[in-house]
Order: C-alpha cells, then sequence, then structure tokens
C-alpha cells in the first residue's frame, strides 16, 4: 500500500472500488462474505483484483491470487495493509 | 515446425437444454445461461465411451484432411474423464482406428488445456513422427452427473471430442511458436478427486485464468512481433463466455474475435479447443498469411498460448 494514505483513507478506497464492481448499491458488514451474499460475482473478480492493485500502486502476484484474500471487506483490507 | 492440417470434431447426438438440466438441479434455466454463456450440452448415451468419441472426431479430422489412418505416425489422445486409469484410451483409439502396428499411442491426461499440450508436444516430435494426429474427448457427463450433484459445476461441463492433424511438410497453417506453463500451487483448484468427486473452486480458477491467459497470448504474440490488433481470430478453450469475454478486454480486441461455439456444447473441457477449431475451419478457417493463435487453460493450472499462420 502506499505509504501517503492512511488506514481511514485505505478503508475508504476499498469500500469505493467493491461498490463499483457490486450488483446493490449498499455497505456490506466487514465480515460478511461478498460473495455468498450476491454482492459480486465470479467474474468481477478479476477485475476487482486490478482495481486494487491501481488504486493502492500494489502488485499482487499470482502465488497471492487467493479468493479468500478478496472475500469480505475486513479481509482486503488485511491484505492490503500486508502488501509493501 | 509442424503445419496444422486439418481440425475434426464429433458431440453426441443428445442435447441437453437449459431447461432439461435446470429442472434435474432445481435452479433457473436463465441463470444457466447469464453464468456461462451456455445454452444446451450434449451428453454421450450410457454406453458411448470417451474411446468411442475419440474414434469418431478421429476419423472426421483424417476425412477432412484426405488422409487414412494408416498415415499416422504418432498418435496422442488428452482426456479428463476416461474412468480407467490404466491404460488411458490411447492405446484402444489407435488400434479401433486401425493405425499401422506398433504406432506408438500416448495419453495425454491434462483435462482442459489438454488440446493445447497435445499440439505442443506434437509440434516438437514432428521431426521423428511427421504425421501426428491429436485428438481430445471428454465425457464430462459422467463426472458432473453423479449424487450429489454440484449445480454450479454440472451447468458448465458437456461431452464431445475433438482432433487435430499435423503434418512435418505441409498443411493449412504453419506453427510458428508457443508459451506453455504450469504451476502445481493451485493443483487443488480444480481436481477430480480419487473418488470419482470433480471438485472446482470456480473463484481461484478464473482469478488465475484471467490473467494467465492473456499473459500467455501476449507472451507469444511479443515474441514474435505481432499485434493481437493483428491476430484475426482467437481459438480458445470453450470454458465460459464471461471468461472468453475478459481476456478478450485485457487483450483489448474485441470480443467477436474469440469464436465461440459454448453456446451450443457447454464447456467439453479438451475436446472444446478443437470442437470450436473444427468449426471455424469448415466456415473458412486459416488465410494466407494471416496470424490466429489457440489459447487454453485448465486444471494443473496448466495454461498457454499457440500462434500459427495461415499458408
Amino acid at each position: 500500500m502506499t505509504s501517503t494514505m492512511n488506514e481511514t483513507e485505505m478503508r475508504k478506497k476499498v469500500r469505493e472500488i467493491v461498490r463499483q464492481f457490486a450488483s446493490e448499491n449498499r455497505e456490506p458488514d466487514a465480515t460478511e462474505s461478498l460473495f455468498e451474499s450476491g454482492l459480486l460475482d465470479s467474474f468481477v473478480l478479476p477485475q476487482m483484483v486490478s482495481a486494487l492493485e491501481e488504486a493502492f500502486h500494489i502488485r499482487i502476484p499470482d502465488a497471492d491470487l487467493n479468493p479468500r484474500h478478496f472475500e469480505s471487506l475486513a479481509r482486503i483490507e488485511a491484505y492490503v495493509s500486508s502488501r509493501p | 515446425m509442424a503445419f496444422i492440417q486439418a481440425f475434426g470434431a464429433y458431440v453426441p447426438q443428445r442435447i441437453v437444454s437449459n431447461a432439461e438440466l435446470a429442472a434435474r438441479l432445481g435452479c433457473d434455466p436463465d441463470w444457466i445461461s447469464q453464468a456461462s454463456g451456455i445454452a444446451e450440452r450434449r451428453f454421450a448415451a450410457e454406453e458411448e465411451s470417451v474411446a468411442d468419441l475419440a474414434v469418431r472426431a478421429a476419423q472426421d479430422c483424417l476425412a477432412r484432411a484426405g488422409r487414412a489412418a494408416v498415415d499416422v505416425q504418432l498418435i496422442l489422445v488428452a482426456t479428463g474423464s476416461e474412468p480407467r486409469r490404466f491404460p488411458g484410451a490411447a492405446s484402444v483409439v489407435a488400434y479401433r482406428l486401425g493405425l499401422r502396428d506398433g504406432v506408438p499411442a500416448i495419453d495425454v491426461p491434462v483435462a482442459s488445456a489438454g488440446s493445447l499440450v497435445g499440439m505442443i508436444v506434437g509440434n516438437a516430435l514432428a521431426a521423428t513422427y511427421p504425421v501426428i494426429l491429436i485428438v481430445a474427448a471428454e465425457k464430462m457427463s459422467s463426472l458432473v452427473l453423479r449424487e450429489p450433484l454440484d449445480r454450479n459445476i454440472a451447468i458448465l461441463f458437456g461431452d464431445g471430442a475433438g482432433a487435430c492433424l499435423l503434418d512435418a511438410k505441409r498443411g493449412a497453417a504453419r506453427i510458428v511458436d508457443h508459451a506453455l506453463h504450469s504451476d502445481g500451487a493451485f493443483a487443488g483448484s480444480l481436481a477430480l478427486q480419487a473418488d470419482g468427486t470433480l471438485f472446482m473452486d470456480g473463484r481461484s480458477v478464473i482469478l488465475h485464468a484471467s490473467r494467465k491467459l492473456p499473459r500467455a497470448i501476449a507472451e507469444v504474440l511479443e515474441r514474435n512481433q505481432v499485434s493481437a490488433a493483428d491476430v484475426p481470430v482467437f481459438l480458445m478453450h470453450q470454458a465460459n463466455q464471461n471468461l472468453m469475454d475478459a481476456v478478450a478486454r485485457a487483450l483489448r480486441v474485441p470480443a467477436d474475435r474469440f469464436f465461440s461455439n459454448i453456446r451450443n456444447y457447454g464447456n467439453t473441457s479438451s475436446a472444446s479447443l478443437f470442437v470450436a477449431a473444427a468449426e471455424w475451419q469448415a466456415g473458412g478457417g486459416f488465410q494466407s498469411g494471416a496470424p490466429a493463435v489457440f489459447a487454453a487453460f485448465g486444471a494443473g493450472f496448466h495454461w498457454g498460448a499457440l500462434l500459427a499462420v495461415g499458408v
């Protein structure tokens, strides 16, 4: 994650990106499964991952392309925060 | 480098509509078409085997090429749905086709990427075996209709077979280059378990395929200084219409450059690339000097791309 972005900004940005690909205009709970709830479908996942890379200036290696990292807002935030 | 002489295909007679399948699975037929782009698929008869399907596709390919079975010097048979662990279908298919005694018949148990792997391996062996028949056949219904039914998997697959004849000296297109990759870190994401259960983590498959396929295609195109915009046709493993559209978007080419017949047959795993190529070739196929790209991704993960140019 870019060093100039604080945690609040990061969380806001993650929510903006999820909203961009969501099928409904609502704020999910932090731990709610974005896929099981139907908010996201499998085919927007690659596009959402690309959007996260662009927004946070990170490169997500193939080894990290595990859907669990992108299952919920909390998991996305944790993953993005873990990236140098 | 070898030449692609012809493709062939065979699909079983029985057409299974989304409505028929949805009734069995307890789901909405419209959901099937929206999730996959599939309207119908073919299911083989109970008594039809993987080898039966393979033989029919191989015979179609040889007829289209104007070649006899005795001309074939090596046969590769790709399948992920042959129920017998060994011997695989290859030796049976070779015997039933009437290939010359002793012609090597090698199994390629790779599933979805099997036809592409067969083309790449065949191309590499063409200096030793100048006429190579590659066959890909799948009876996916025998896997996906097992109880307990998994609707997310059962909606996707169909039965069918395809074939491709390579010749070291002549053909409709020359194979120019390929990219072929594997990554065992995700072997569990798409697997036929020992008990016969087909497991698929769809999100993992889509996530990796959406990235790895465009990358492999770009790798082979860049190495040969061909722009994706200048490729008139991309022939891809027919996994899911949404995936093909995503790969087209990633390469910034119109989606209609990706030949698609998934609507009519569903995902026939390794067979789909050749079934698509056979239909495409019957409609005109290779044009002199024009590139064509073949690409596939599947269990393993195994994935890659192959560049051919019309003669």
